[in-house]
């Protein structure tokens, strides 16, 4: 599963291991994986094995108690813009309450009206807060604000569960459509094998705190 | 499959919503006052003992009908209409003396949990008991340790089946479930549904609110299918099942084509927002089968089993 070159232009997760608590079992222990650009890698397995756990971990937003995470061979930057970016399964908690939709769509890069047209994004919903606007329509702009040239790797962690299927398609082929574009690497938490056949390069599944490799999805 | 269990009963709907319109007022710049109508004469009944899967596009006030069925609305927000619940007229006061009761809500998100609470305590809540809130843990696959913990070190399908087991805690009449199932794996998502199915057998009313249509009609008896805050079809759960030619509105066949099982096609364009909504049929501008009649009034029509709101459907 690993890299053998090591530095290569990846994202690396190199022998990861986490648990909540000391006293508590662990969560993941030992994992490796590695996400080339251009690669989308879908993630599954049952409900608290760990695979959001994973997620953070390779955006950053967690520390692995062992093991390390590395972008393009060396660890991710503590500052500015992180080329790793995620975005969360409840979009509600992703953002700021006491920001107007506006200013949380351009904290991390000004997106053009092209994209926000694509995404289904409405002028009108710039002007609200975050508690007027439902939770599919707070994900749409949860993915634009970190589609912005600087990022490089996406870790989506169930990002259309709270989406109808209609949505859903429209906002994974446009997410396809850059991640081809940008040459994106993504890691794909999910639970539905349908949409990660539709949506992936490679399919894992972790289990027992260890990841394996399943048949299915589909060519770059 | 579960579908048209319920056909054979002919009885009084536990749930009756006639007409139903919500709107909020909401603030523009400084004082400018501004109303917006978030659902528009909406009408559905559930019947003890079956599903009615809500099914439809994001952002189409299907979170809203379940808080104004619960009675749980924001104060700027204005009802009308008629809702019945056994066949009386119930009023707000009403709704606060059933909800947690006789009917039971199970939320859309992990934020309806206490984060200071503990889950053991926060489940049994008030009126429970120890012993019913451990067979429903064991029943969902929570763990004796699930009980000391906070909301925050739950996983996303944890805290979902912690918001389940909490709504069973006392004899429902009607459940009003608000996506249930995202989050959760295949086989617990199947699991849970399979919960409801039960609980609709033992004469319980089940309104279900979600998006996982391909798992939903394979419990529910129906299905209403919402967009832009209004149901435009009604459909046996075996219309889904049979395909989309067995469908009548053509929003629901574009439904089902985006499915990632079938074609993960999505039709193009958004959803018109509640503030400037088309004269007509709401979804017009989507649609190929557009005419110049879509400009008029749509009533609700009965169509091969169903009920359909479009002068096309055949």
């Amino acid at each position: 599963m690993q890299s053998e070159t090591g530095k290569g232009m990846a994202l690396e997760a190199r022998h990861i291991s986490f648990r909540y608590r000391k006293q508590k079992d662990w969560i993941l222990k030992d994992v490796s994986l590695t996400v080339e650009p251009g690669e989308r890698v879908g993630l599954t397995g049952p409900s608290g094995c760990g695979k959001s756990t994973l997620a953070k971990i390779l955006a950053g937003y967690e520390e692995p108690l062992e093991g390390e995470v590395l972008l393009d061979g060396s660890l991710l930057p503590k500052k500015g813009y992180c080329p790793v970016q995620m975005i969360y399964q409840h979009p509600e908690q992703a953002v700021n309450p006491r920001w107007r939709m506006e200013k949380i769509l351009c904290e991390g890069w000004i997106p053009d009206e092209k994209l926000l047209e694509d995404m289904g994004i409405e002028r009108e919903w710039l002007r609200r807060w975050p508690s007027e606007l439902s939770g599919g329509e707070l994900q749409r702009f949860c993915i634009a604000r970190v589609l912005g040239p600087r990022t490089r790797f996406l870790i989506c962690d169930e990002i259309s569960t709270m989406l109808d299927v209609i949505t859903q398609a429209q906002i994974w082929q446009k997410v396809l459509e850059l991640a081809r574009k940008q040459r994106l690497g993504m890691l794909v938490v999910t639970h539905n094998m349908a949409l990660a056949e539709k949506v992936c390069t490679r399919i894992l599944s972790i289990h027992d705190c260890s990841l394996t490799s399943i048949n299915g999805g589909i060519a770059g | 499959m579960g579908h048209n269990r319920g056909e054979d009963k002919k009885k009084e709907p536990v749930l009756t919503v006639e007409e139903l319109s919500v709107s909020f007022s909401m603030y523009r710049r400084g004082l400018k006052k501004e109303n917006l109508e978030v659902l528009h004469k909406l009408s559905l009944s559930v019947q003890a003992g079956e599903i009615l899967a809500v099914a439809g596009s994001s952002g189409s006030g299907k979170s809203i009908l379940a808080h104004a069925i619960l009675g749980i609305l924001p104060g700027n927000a204005c009802m009308e209409g008629r809702m019945l619940y056994q066949g009386k007229f119930f009023d707000a006061k009403e709704k606060a003396k059933l909800r947690g009761k006789e009917i039971a809500f199970i939320p859309q998100s992990v934020d309806y949990l206490d984060p200071l609470m503990r889950i053991g305590k926060q489940v049994t809540g008030i009126r429970g008991t120890r012993e019913r809130q451990r067979e429903l843990f064991r029943k969902y696959g929570l763990d004796e340790d699930a009980e000391k913990k906070y909301p925050y070190e739950l996983s996303g399908g944890m805290a979902r089946r912690v918001l389940i087991a909490s709504a069973l805690m006392n004899e429902a009449q009607l459940i009003v479930a608000d996506e249930p199932t995202p989050g959760l794996d295949l086989g617990m998502a199947r699991e849970a549904l399979k919960d409801f199915r039960e609980l609709a057998d033992q004469g319980c009313a089940v309104l279900l609110i979600t998006h996982d249509l391909d798992l939903a009609v394979r419990v529910a008896d129906r299905v209403a299918v919402f967009y832009a805050g209004t149901v435009v079809e009604t459909a046996p759960s075996g219309d889904f099942l049979a395909g989309r030619d067995a469908l009548r509105h053509p929003y629901s066949k574009a439904l089902w084509d985006a499915l990632p099982q079938h074609e993960f096609k999505p039709v193009s364009g958004t959803q018109p927002y509640a503030g400037s909504l088309p004269e007509g049929c709401l979804f017009q501008d989507r649609c190929a089968q557009r005419s110049g009649l879509c400009g008029g009034y749509i009533p609700m029509r009965s169509l091969r089993g169903g009920e359909v709101r479009c002068i096309h459907a055949k």
